[in-house]
């Protein structure tokens, strides 16, 4: 095969950019610390690294167990053709999460201390027991596609004898700790905004990331659908996005009654930043869960897609709220992160995108993608590391 | 017996002995520029506030059910029998939850080294475990700080308020604060004037996440019956499916 210098194209360039910025501010962090890479101060220790990288990571990639649960354990098989993307998904999500970590602690080395040292009573200790066992869970979930790849029959029929025992590990795992990240938070009731802090954050944290998980695999359908020029599996996506607004419902209305029985609804009237930042959260899980209960929305992609990137955008805006904003008041500092944060925040999503892209271009993860792959259609939206808006 | 710290804000004459004394005992280094810092850092772990015409003195409370201890994902932090809640930097791998937890925001950061480390008094707990007196204690030239067994140290405290009702605020920080700390503030007004938090709940702070993490077994035994059940239901469905032909 000829190596070709690749072609330039927009989002090529982007790409680039984004990395190489990444790479500087990484440079950064090796040599000059958290302190030099980062505007994070005794009074505000969490930033984007921690409040985007790893609570939205980890949300983001909840479509592996939600669709896991959907397929095999209620056995409504015809959501199969979108599992083993979500699946990749999570296993690209939870790999970056590390990734994220790494740069977020101040002792990266000893990242595996919590396997070796316990402390039962600590949620962190949970979240990492939890995100460690998941990981080799999705790693092992993702294998069969590998073995497919290289017609490796026999670890094949090995890992399907596991798979149940597996499955149900991996549904439990992600249920203790996709509500751990919220149970974080349970311990600053004084610091973090009453609009945000509330007793039941980990079960609000649970429902809300069934619900992004679907609106990822939306998400990523489209945008497959678009790099590979697969057909869409529209019905397939539309009664999919009716249970999303299904769950988005059930979640704002235990938001609801939990605002209101901790009367909290007074504080709205303020003209305060946390005010407004609520608000833009709620509209953004608000608007597209009426959306979709509309047979003509959720059959038209487009407006199917827009609904998808504003559960998305609602949800970073929730866990950036409850992660980041939130906390600013009661720790009585402000905190924008440095350009380097947001750096790397950037190259890791980036990575991600570039990353789902190679492998899903390489390994059976669209089932029917390569009989109706053009190479024109694949030159057109090559690389997109950003989603199309 | 457990060990604590009374602070009589009405006693201290605001000379930063205390200050000095502590940089000493960790090997920090302290001048003129250090002193006027009237923040908790990770060069400087007490701190005497001025406000008014009043001083206030910062360090680390060392709750008795500490919030920091409890977060701590490896265990490096630890509320000894003795008072002191100490830190092992050898298992700390720097997540700063305990820094994000801690009510009173005491535990610092060295930001800017290659390795870093948390750091917050720790109620000099080498030299009380030798039955020495703390060193910000043993400095301070009017008795402002004093250290000494808790129990008897509120004692002391709840009787210099009955003794001069007119000369204190009525009650004593530290009692009911976070479920009770180890380091005791008596003022002569109320507590928020002297740059105390006043909002931190009164319960401990460890019982809010515990509420929630106790019921892990639960949900691992209870799940794991739920979806193999489930499993089990679908399954069965589908296989009489596929003996009665209807696949």
């Amino acid at each position: 095969m000829l190596l070709k210098f690749p072609k330039i194209t927009v989002w090529r360039v982007i790409f680039a950019a984004i990395m190489l910025s990444g790479l500087y501010a990484t440079y950064l962090r090796i040599f000059y610390g958290l302190g030099g890479s980062t505007n994070l101060s005794d009074r505000f220790p969490w930033g984007i690294w921690i409040a985007f990288d790893v609570m939205c990571g980890v949300g983001l990639a909840a479509g592996g167990f939600t669709l896991v649960a959907i397929v095999h354990i209620f056995r409504i098989e015809r959501y199969k053709p979108v599992l083993r993307p979500a699946i990749l998904t999570a296993f690209l999500g939870y790999t970056l999460v590390v990734v994220g970590l790494l740069y977020d602690l101040g002792h990266p080395e000893r990242l595996w201390h919590p396997l070796v040292m316990w402390n039962p009573h600590s949620v962190m200790f949970e979240v990492a027991w939890c995100v460690t066992l998941y990981t080799t869970v999705l790693f092992l979930e993702f294998l069969p596609v590998v073995f497919e790849k290289f017609g490796l029959r026999k670890p094949l029929e090995w890992i399907h004898r596991i798979s149940v025992p597996l499955m149900i590990l991996g549904v439990l795992l992600s249920t203790l700790h996709q509500s751990s990240l919220g149970s974080l938070f349970l311990i600053m009731p004084e610091k973090l905004y009453p609009l945000w802090y509330s007793p039941i954050l980990p079960l609000l944290f649970y429902v809300s990331s069934i619900g992004v998980g679907l609106a990822m695999t939306i998400f990523e359908s489209w945008h497959s659908s678009r790099a590979f020029g697969r057909a869409l599996e529209l019905p397939l996506l539309a009664s999919m996005a009716r249970v999303l607004a299904v769950i988005m419902s059930v979640y704002l209305w235990i938001r609801f009654l939990d605002l209101s029985h901790r009367h909290v609804f007074g504080l709205l009237a303020r003209n305060r930043m946390e005010t407004w930042l609520f608000a833009l959260e709620i509209a953004l899980l608000v608007v597209p869960t009426v959306l979709l209960y509309q047979a003509r929305i959720r059959m038209n992609p487009g407006a199917l897609y827009a609904c998808a990137v504003m559960v998305i955008f609602g949800f970073i805006a929730n866990r950036l709220n409850v992660g980041t904003t939130g906390l600013e008041a009661g720790s009585g500092t402000h905190y924008v992160p440095r350009w380097s944060e947001v750096a790397i925040t950037l190259s890791i999503v980036a990575a991600g995108f570039a990353i789902f892209r190679a492998v899903a271009q390489y390994f059976p993860i669209f089932e029917a993608h390569s009989a109706e792959r053009t190479p024109a259609e694949v030159e057109e939206t090559e690389a997109s590391p950003i989603p199309i808006g | 017996m457990s060990k604590a710290i009374l602070y009589d804000s009405t006693l201290c004459i605001g000379c930063k002995a205390c200050e000095g004394a502590c940089a000493e005992r960790w090997g920090l280094p302290y001048d003129d520029k250090i002193a006027a810092e009237e923040r908790i850092s990770a060069h400087k772990l007490t701190t005497i506030e001025t406000h008014g015409e009043r001083f206030s003195r910062r360090l680390c409370m060392n709750c008795l059910q500490p919030a920091c201890a409890s977060v701590c994902p490896v265990g490096a932090l630890e509320k000894t029998a003795l008072g002191p809640v100490i830190y092992d930097a050898e298992k700390c791998m720097g997540c700063r939850y305990c820094m994000q937890a801690c009510p009173f925001q005491v535990p610092t950061y060295e930001w800017s080294a290659r390795s870093p480390r948390m750091r917050k008094c720790n109620m000099c707990y080498e030299r009380q475990s030798q039955g020495r007196l703390t060193a910000c204690a043993e400095a301070c030239p009017v008795g402002a700080t004093k250290n000494g067994d808790r129990d008897a140290l509120l004692a002391e405290a709840r009787q210099r308020i009955a003794e001069k009702p007119g000369q204190y605020y009525g009650k004593i920080y530290g009692v009911a604060e976070v479920g009770g700390t180890s380091v005791f503030y008596l003022s002569a007004v109320p507590f928020e004037q002297i740059g105390l938090r006043t909002n931190v709940p009164q319960e401990p702070l460890p019982e809010t996440t515990w509420r929630v993490l106790e019921l892990v077994p639960d949900v691992v035994s209870t799940g794991s019956i739920l979806l193999g059940g489930i499993w089990w239901i679908t399954n069965r469905r589908a296989e009489v499916a596929q003996k009665e032909g209807r696949r």
